[in-house]
């Protein structure tokens, strides 16, 4: 292969490379947009922690107001920190549907047996699949989701904090 | 005052860049003999400048003068003195302003050292670095000035992330940079071979110490962060394929490979292109790490933050450095004499390539792993997880193979070695590390069928790198790293394989049995610190003839509200006993959970024989014999 040719490939990867991880910067940012269009399939099927009985995901969401999805696992250290918001969001009236992520069932009954349990439904997600529909990249990862269009809201990404649960609550609200 | 004088001198030092760049282009072009005395000088005056602006933002630190942005958003009067001054690049503007330092200062340590080189060489590596060091001011001035005024000036700061107030953490963004930073030399000198024409041995023998130099500095770095995340975060582990922490990592793998490359291009005059390929590549990983980690296109737990428009900036430069570095190397390749050589199959060059194969197949995987998935979001959308499971499903299995060459290939001769007569001390060594290994084995329930391989070799790879510390003719420094990275494997595999823990909600008074062990939680108790609240527990645990004692805590920031939890760990040379608890809500019960880990220690020591083999080897003279 000529020197030539052999320069303008390189030369192409790189343009598309760099084309690609500035998009990249772009698509990070919508992240944390509260307009984020995506739609989450809710033909899916899970199944649930505790009783072992298969649902439609969809059942677990109200059609008229948004509700909150947290993923999350019992090996997962942020997991624990953020543990205690979740359990301060519970106590405002809030419902949080979870999903563990790669997990052995038994370790998440420890788990929230010994932390406490803010969740009013925990699906399981052996293989990660259900968590990647979400749009997930890792664990813990927080969504709003409106029960009327199917749209993620908004999505945290790590572990919430203090400032986080005020959002959420306005957001919970504003979305009614 | 410090912002004025910090901010001030900064800009002094962009236009010593600039006139440096310009001046060492022409004086490249020309014929001169002779390093003109004003570059020299320029340089001490930009490096004396930088040096002003990074103290000047450290006093401000010190005396938390929070007219100063930077200072106001990461500081707070009660904070400890030792963390207010690491406090300084603790943060985004600050670590970039060590990074620039770091530059400068290695720059004129470079030029100290390297009166015997030819002066065009040298003065086209102060061009490349100039260049880098003008884009780092340009980008620091214009999006990341870490001397924005504030007024009215506000009186208490918003403080430190409580989590980064760690000791591990303070000195680790500092040496992990000296080692980002020494590549850029390794980068810039290469180019500047490349132009004037002088790769070969007397090269590479130079070259080699600024190699050895950030190797050693990013070994330790790499230590240091995974030291903090160990006994910091309280996960109760050392390594999570976190995207910050694969970008300190890939530097490392790129490093390695071109420090056993250097050698063959010293020793054997060959492998040229491979050398320059590998510096070029070695400083735009160390750049896309700052990329990806400044420019929060990554969403890891470590990325602090998040700012497109730096994205940007930092994408643009490493993309002209890159595209620069591919021009010169296509345009000059054929300065390259490549006097053709035979090679053998069985030879030390061969091993060495061997070895620059395992780490090129390590660092795909890992850069794989960290950027597929924002590639894969951008072209179609889709998202996918990448986590432990991916990296040690692709590594692992090429353990086998990396550690059976390593066994062998550090004892073959130059150019061309023969098939020995059959070895019966490696065969006597071979059967006493199968035999260990069963030993080992029978005592651990989980016995996937690759980890007896795994056990066997590396336990081998540790007998055979003791062996050579008493037969090989190789250097002292590689049979110490060498032996520490055996070391490491053999620690990390056993860790792996032998770990346990338990989880449970305890209170005062309560007993919990574990492994044959009594873990008793005694008393917990609150006390305010300086800047926190403390509580203290004190938990006893009973093995069959002894007892020992362990205190985690639980600190509760009120600068920003945050809970820390602080493991407390009883480290003896075989095991670690780490036991870290949290707060419940409800009638005084604790989560409290408890590991057992054996070897911990054995991975931080053998990194540092790792690191220390490296340093042996930049001091020692006579190295060059071997």
């Amino acid at each position: 292969m000529s020197k030539n040719i052999k320069f303008l490939g390189l030369l192409l990867t790189l343009i598309i490379i760099f084309i690609i991880l500035l998009k990249g910067l772009n698509v990070s940012k919508d992240y944390s947009n509260e307009k984020l269009k995506s739609q989450i399939d809710f033909s899916l099927n899970a199944k649930k922690l505790f009783s072992d009985e298969i649902i439609n995901i969809s059942d677990l969401f109200d059609k008229n107001s948004p509700s909150v999805v947290n993923i999350w696992a019992s090996w997962c250290a942020p997991c624990r920190e953020e543990h205690q918001f979740l359990m301060k969001l519970k106590d405002m009236n809030i419902n949080i549907i979870g999903i563990n992520y790669k997990d052995s069932p038994k370790n998440a009954k420890n788990f929230l047996s010994s932390l406490g349990n803010p969740y009013s439904e925990v699906i399981t997600d052996n293989d990660g699949t259900k968590s990647i529909e979400f749009g997930a990249i890792g664990v813990p990862e927080t969504f709003i989701i409106s029960g009327k269009t199917n749209e993620i809201i908004k999505k945290y990404i790590g572990p919430l904090t203090n400032e986080n649960l005020i959002e959420i609550k306005n957001l919970l609200k504003k979305n009614a | 005052m410090s912002n004025y004088l910090g901010n001030y001198s900064l800009y002094i030092a962009l236009i010593a860049s600039v006139y440096l760049i310009f001046k060492s282009y022409l004086d490249a072009n020309s014929e001169n003999k002779y390093l003109d005395k004003n570059i020299i000088l320029i340089t001490s005056i930009q490096t004396i400048m930088i040096t002003v602006s990074f103290f000047s933002l450290v006093a401000a630190f010190v005396i938390s003068d929070f007219s100063n942005e930077t200072v106001f958003n990461n500081s707070h009067t009660l904070k400890p003195l030792f963390y207010k001054v690491s406090g300084t690049w603790g943060n985004h503007e600050g670590s970039l302003l060590l990074w620039l330092l770091v530059l400068s200062i290695f720059l004129f340590i470079f030029l100290l050292n390297s009166r015997s080189q030819d002066t065009k060489y040298k003065l086209l590596t102060i061009l490349f670095q100039q260049i880098i060091i003008s884009g780092f001011l340009v980008f620091i001035l214009l999006t990341s000035n870490p001397f924005k005024t504030l007024y009215p000036i506000p009186s208490e700061g918003l403080g430190l992330n409580p989590i980064l107030q760690d000791p591990a953490l303070a000195i680790h963004p500092p040496i992990l940079y000296l080692g980002y930073v020494g590549t850029s030399i390794i980068f810039s000198a290469s180019l500047a071979s490349m132009i004037s024409g002088n790769i070969g041995d007397k090269w590479a023998r130079h070259i080699k110490k600024w190699v050895l130099v950030s190797w050693v500095f990013l070994t330790i770095g790499i230590l240091l962060g995974s030291i903090w995340a160990y006994y910091e975060l309280g996960w109760g582990g050392f390594w999570f394929w976190d995207p910050v922490e694969n970008v300190s990592l890939m530097p490392w793998f790129c490093l390695t490979a071109l420090l056993h490359t250097v050698i063959v291009l010293q020793k054997r005059n060959s492998f040229k292109e491979w050398t320059i390929i590998l510096s070029i590549t070695t400083f735009s990983l160390s750049m896309s790490g700052t990329f990806l980690v400044r420019s929060g296109i990554l969403n890891s737990i470590h990325t602090f933050a998040n700012d497109p428009s730096r994205g940007l900036f930092i994408l643009s430069f490493l993309f002209i450095l890159i595209l620069m570095s591919i021009l010169i190397f296509f345009f000059n390749q054929n300065k390259i004499s490549n006097a053709a050589k035979e090679n053998f199959i069985l030879s030390k060059e061969t091993a060495i390539l061997v070895n620059n194969w395992f780490m090129m197949f390590f660092l795909s995987v890992v850069l794989v792993g960290t950027i597929y998935p924002i590639f894969l979001e951008v072209l179609n959308g889709s998202k996918i997880s990448v986590g432990p499971p991916f990296y040690h499903n692709l590594l692992i299995p090429f353990l086998i193979p990396f550690l059976i060459f390593m066994s062998f290939g550090p004892s073959l001769k130059w150019i061309k070695d023969k098939l020995k007569k059959f070895n019966y001390n490696i065969l006597i060594i071979f059967f006493v590390s199968i035999l260990i290994s069963y030993v080992i084995l029978t005592k651990t329930e989980n016995s996937f069928l690759l980890s007896v391989p795994l056990i066997v070799l590396s336990i081998y790879l540790l007998l055979v790198t003791i062996k050579d510390f008493f037969v090989s003719r190789s250097s002292i420094s590689q049979k110490i790293s060498h032996f520490g990275f055996s070391l490491l494997i053999t620690s990390i595999l056993l860790n792996g394989l032998f770990s346990n823990e338990f989880n449970s909600n305890m209170k005062v008074g309560d007993e919990r049995i574990f492994n044959e062990k009594v873990v008793k939680l005694k008393e917990v108790n609150v006390t305010d610190v300086d800047n926190y609240k403390s509580l203290k527990a004190s938990f006893e645990v009973t093995n069959k003839n002894s007892s020992f004692a362990l205190y985690p805590e639980v600190r509760i920031y009120q600068q920003p509200l945050t809970i820390t939890s602080e493991a407390d760990i009883k480290t003896t040379l075989f095991s670690d006993n780490f036991l870290v608890f949290n707060i419940l809500k409800d009638d005084g019960y604790y989560n409290v959970r408890y590991q057992y880990k054996p070897l911990m220690i054995w991975i931080w020591i053998s990194t540092i024989f790792i690191g220390f083999g490296g340093l042996l080897s930049v001091i020692r003279k006579n190295e060059q014999k071997y």
